[in-house]
């Protein structure tokens, strides 16, 4: 409940800024902020909550991107439609890919290998085929109005983007409190444990690759929707891939609000990057990757963690340091919340229903 | 093209057979290799093969430091915070190469470019023979170096039982630290023989460490002959898919062969363990 009322307050803060403040500055900022924190929170879900890091999420990314495309440009759809039709496109290739790479048993180094695979071979592809439009890439014609989804400012895209992290983050909350959740943290943890408690690891982690898919193609849809053009090395290159893997682990993997930390405090440092140096080729992923290193050395649990390394160091010697939540960075926190005893003990609801 | 696979994957399965570690920024550092072969040859006007005697140092020190002062700390004894590193790592370099030398494509002219030779009645670009012949010589000193030196030795306990090579008394963080060194001198070597017939520029390395782990994990994970086997084997799917389906669609080969066999034989073609 705490995290429902935590949304809420997100949302409706986030909400009234086009409001409070017109300066287009501060709305692309924020509407880039959103952005990268829909497609970290869409790794998350995989990557945090069901430990199976993808290297290739730029896969799903660019299908919801053409797929939000061709849907309109080809078949004359309403973008809004076409919007569903994309996510639904991305998280069925989701699945798909989830099950292949499952079905053999793929885990650790390996899935971040295949999935990288999977990238690049659909943005060759792309760049091979004719309805893609090739290297050329696709535009998408201007008419500004709420029907097509294109905004004459961009409060409205504020809105629309908004609208999806809070799904992201609702999603992110189910996560926590129901029994999916639990079965894909007790897989993330100890998958063989988790089977013998009678959980099925590959449904678990397919569905869990289908929801991430499906959130990280509505980003593609987006993208598509604000810049209006896209192109087999822009949506399917992998920086899209990387900035999705970055902010979720800067911010703090397996927790709710660690991606959002992460990829506001990523776009910030981006925009001051971009006003001390200009734009410079790369710099961005430069400071990316740096950070990512430096998180990996001296947080390996994200920002998030910081809070609780302060409040912890006191208490008690210090722990093996590992994934966020398994010591109870949130999840253990409230258990007082009397919806889900089961998110607290994840292996405990696995036999009631073994069928 | 082949042999030169060979000689950058060898370097990726000695560190993936005793650290168990993928390194992810195998193929920006390729490219480091490469920028410094053709750094020296423009600033220098030093042949790429002579070259190799600064480069293979060079690469030795960096990679024996990266995994000490890097890697190691960045670990806290779980793979996958390794692999994110790594990715960090490569992340790091390829865009400062993109940074100070930009996006073109450089190659080196030297007065053997061009030049063939004629072996059995097929006409071959000679520095595609040299480094061919190359790559073999110094993949067979490397398989020397790992299975008769004292080195070699604590190499292969650490990869077979680490806890009992540190009881008996080898430094397992040293030992790790020149397994990674000495992968990334092969690079620097790999480098060397490849740009007189290649080019570089910064993303140059993407291609590569794809088509390097796709030659490890077809060999078998640590397998050295496996890593020969396959690089041979994948430098001819290259050619021959270049031919039937042009050159962008012929790299989907490469991919695809990886997928398959990461799905269906992911110990690979000699590996023993799964």
């Amino acid at each position: 409940m705490k995290d429902l009322r935590l949304i809420v307050v997100f949302a409706l803060v986030v909400g009234l800024v086009p409001f409070l403040s017109h300066s287009g500055v501060v709305l692309n900022w924020l509407m880039m902020a959103l952005f990268a924190t829909l497609l970290s929170q869409a790794w998350n879900v995989l990557g945090g909550f069901g430990g199976q890091f993808s290297f290739g999420h730029a896969v799903f990314f660019g299908t919801g991107a053409y797929a939000q495309a061709l849907f309109q440009m080809s078949w004359g759809l309403s973008p809004w439609l076409a919007l569903g039709l994309a996510v639904l496109l991305s998280a069925l290739l989701g699945a798909a890919l989830g099950a292949v790479s499952f079905r053999y048993g793929l885990k650790g180094s390996y899935f971040a290998l295949v999935t990288l695979a999977f990238a690049e071979v659909f943005r060759i592809l792309a760049l091979s085929v004719g309805f893609t439009g090739g290297g050329v890439g696709l535009m998408l014609p201007l008419s500004e109005s709420l029907g097509n989804m294109q905004f004459s400012s961009r409060a409205g895209y504020v809105w629309l983007v908004l609208s999806w992290v809070v799904l992201a983050l609702l999603i992110t909350a189910f996560l926590r409190h129901s029994r999916f959740g639990a079965y894909l943290q007790a897989v993330r943890d100890n998958e063989d444990a988790a089977r013998a408690l009678g959980v099925n690891p590959f449904a678990v982690k397919c569905g869990a690759t289908m929801l991430s898919a499906g959130l990280m193609g509505a980003g593609g849809a987006f993208y598509l929707q604000v810049f209006q053009y896209i192109d087999p090395n822009l949506v399917y290159g992998s920086h899209t891939s990387i900035a999705a893997l970055v902010g979720a682990i800067v911010g703090g993997m397996g927790t709710l609000w660690g991606p959002v930390v992460g990829a506001m405090a990523l776009e910030l440092l981006s925009e001051l990057t971009r006003n001390l140096f200009g734009e410079l080729p790369g710099i961005n992923l430069v400071i990316y990757g740096a950070l990512l290193i430096l998180i990996m050395v001296f947080l390996p649990r994200g920002l998030v963690g910081l809070k609780d390394r302060v409040q912890s160091k006191s208490q008690r010697a210090r722990q093996p340091l590992g994934l966020a939540p398994r010591s109870g960075v949130d999840t253990i926190s409230h258990p007082s919340a009397g919806d889900s005893p089961i998110a607290a003990t994840p292996a405990r609801g696995g036999h009631s229903d073994a069928a | 093209m082949g042999a030169v696979y060979t000689l950058i994957a060898l370097g990726l399965t000695l560190i993936y057979g005793v650290l168990h570690i993928i390194n992810f920024a195998h193929g920006a550092s390729l490219m480091m290799a490469l920028f410094a072969v053709y750094g020296l040859n423009q600033v220098f006007g030093l042949d790429p093969y002579l070259s190799m005697g600064i480069v293979v140092p060079g690469m030795f020190v960096f990679g024996y430091a990266l995994q000490r002062f890097v890697i190691e700390r960045a670990s806290h004894e779980r793979d996958e915070n390794i692999l994110l590193v790594t990715l960090g790592v490569s992340i790091v370099m390829e865009n400062l190469a993109l940074l100070l030398f930009h996006s073109d494509t450089r190659s080196i002219d030297t007065d053997y470019t061009l030049s063939t030779v004629t072996i059995l009645g097929c006409v071959l670009a000679r520095a595609k023979v040299i480094s061919f012949l190359g790559a073999m010589v110094v993949s067979a000193f490397l398989l020397v170096l790992i299975q008769t030196t004292d080195l070699g030795r604590a190499i292969r306990a650490v990869a077979k039982e680490k806890q009992g090579a540190r009881l008996m008394g080898i430094n397992v963080e040293h030992v790790y630290a020149m397994s990674f060194g000495i992968g990334m001198a092969s690079l620097g070597a790999a480098a060397a023989f490849l740009l007189p017939s290649f080019y570089v520029n910064p993303t140059v390395g993407n291609g590569f460490v794809l088509v390097a782990f796709t030659i490890v994990v077809l060999g078998g994970m640590g397998s050295f002959l496996g890593a020969w086997v396959g690089g041979l084997l994948l430098g001819v799917v290259e050619s021959v898919g270049g031919l039937f389906l042009g050159d962008s669609l012929g790299q989907v080969g490469i991919f695809l062969i990886f997928i398959v066999v990461l799905l269906f034989r992911p110990q690979g073609l000699f590996g023993a363990k799964t």
